[in-house]
């Protein structure tokens, strides 16, 4: 593949995606917001951050080893230690500590 | 000021661990299909999508074209839509902010300033713009680091990337004992799951995000006034 090629499709790609997020904002600039998305926009946010941990969790496999095991319970670990404490930092690194143990150590 | 330089980097730390790993990750990918660090960093600046770089290395080593390039994108990055819709309120009034602000709005940042900022913050536009930066200075940083060194690294870092799931893991649980509404988060949960099973990992995203802004819409309609107008 030739250099030219590779920066074109690296535009390309920069591009797409930049108009992805740009575009809600362009479209409703300078006007009225419809009602509709006003109401998105308030309740979008728990939607989507569901949404996003079952992105993360896509590749689990409940038909084979370790059947998601190291996964789950690493997040439930950070829910409980989060509705403990209510500190991000510390849910984060009790959470992924646990996970790199588990995935390292025992499964 | 340095308060708030110092406010907007704690809260990034956790996005750090993450884009790091994944940032020398994609590094060592890049150019182990025989491509210069220089491109690492460029794409990294550039395009700034974690899963869509990954995706790039196989398009680029594999010679795709133009065309199948961008409809790779659109359909990777069509989530981010949805962040943008759900953040023109929050985005509102943030120039001269606003366009990097956009251009930056990546999952993460979004996971973090999605909520607003702190309370105690004077300046929110500011605040968002240094969330966003960090967090590219992040990503930018580890793709340059795992291009130069990144066979190097001393410790065995396997599953370190789980950070990013615990962060949304943790706004997740945030949000839920934020509100006394739980049925958003349901919904988001439920139609991905339903989705996921349906579509498979590789394309239910797009069917995700129209089944949940339905529901949504008849959950608004039911809830009164706030539906389709």
């Amino acid at each position: 593949m030739t250099d030219l090629h590779s920066a074109a499709m690296v535009g390309v790609m920069a591009l797409v995606t930049a108009f992805l997020r740009f575009l809600p904002f362009g479209l409703f600039r300078g006007r009225k917001i419809p009602k509709f998305i006003t109401y998105l926009s308030t309740v979008l946010p728990f939607a989507i951050m569901g949404m996003l941990v079952v992105y993360c969790l896509r590749h689990i496999s409940f038909a084979s080893m370790p059947f998601g095991i190291p996964e789950l319970a690493a997040c439930a670990l950070v829910v409980a230690v989060h509705i403990r404490k209510r500190n991000t930092l510390l849910s984060i690194i009790s959470g992924t500590v646990f996970y790199m143990v588990l995935v390292q150590m025992v499964f | 000021m340095k308060k708030l330089i110092k406010k907007a980097f704690l809260s990034t730390l956790p996005v750090m661990a993450g884009y790091l790993v994944l940032g020398i990750g994609f590094g060592i990918l890049l150019t182990s299909g025989g491509y210069s660090p220089l491109w690492a960093v460029a794409m990294s600046v550039l395009i700034y999508a974690g899963s869509m770089q990954y995706l790039a290395v196989d398009l680029l080593t594999g010679g795709a074209s133009l065309i199948t390039a961008a409809l790779t994108t659109l359909m990777v990055n069509a989530r981010h839509l949805f962040y943008g819709i759900s953040m023109i309120e929050t985005y509102k009034d943030t120039l001269p902010y606003k366009p990097y602000l956009i251009f930056a709005l990546t999952d993460e940042t979004y996971s973090l300033n999605c909520g607003g900022a702190p309370s105690d913050v004077p300046d929110r536009p500011k605040y968002y713009f240094l969330v966003s930066l960090f967090n590219h200075c992040y990503w930018v940083l580890g793709s340059t680091l795992g291009a130069v060194v990144g066979s190097v690294i001393p410790f065995h870092t396997e599953g370190i990337d789980f950070a990013l799931t615990a962060l949304f893991v943790t706004v997740f649980v945030e949000q839920w004992i934020s509100t006394g509404d739980h049925i958003p988060a349901l919904i988001g949960v439920l139609c991905s799951v339903i989705c996921l099973v349906i579509f498979g990992e590789g394309s239910f995203l797009i069917p995700a995000m129209v089944l949940i802004t339905a529901a949504l819409a008849l959950y608004g309609k039911r809830k009164g006034g706030t539906g389709n107008d």
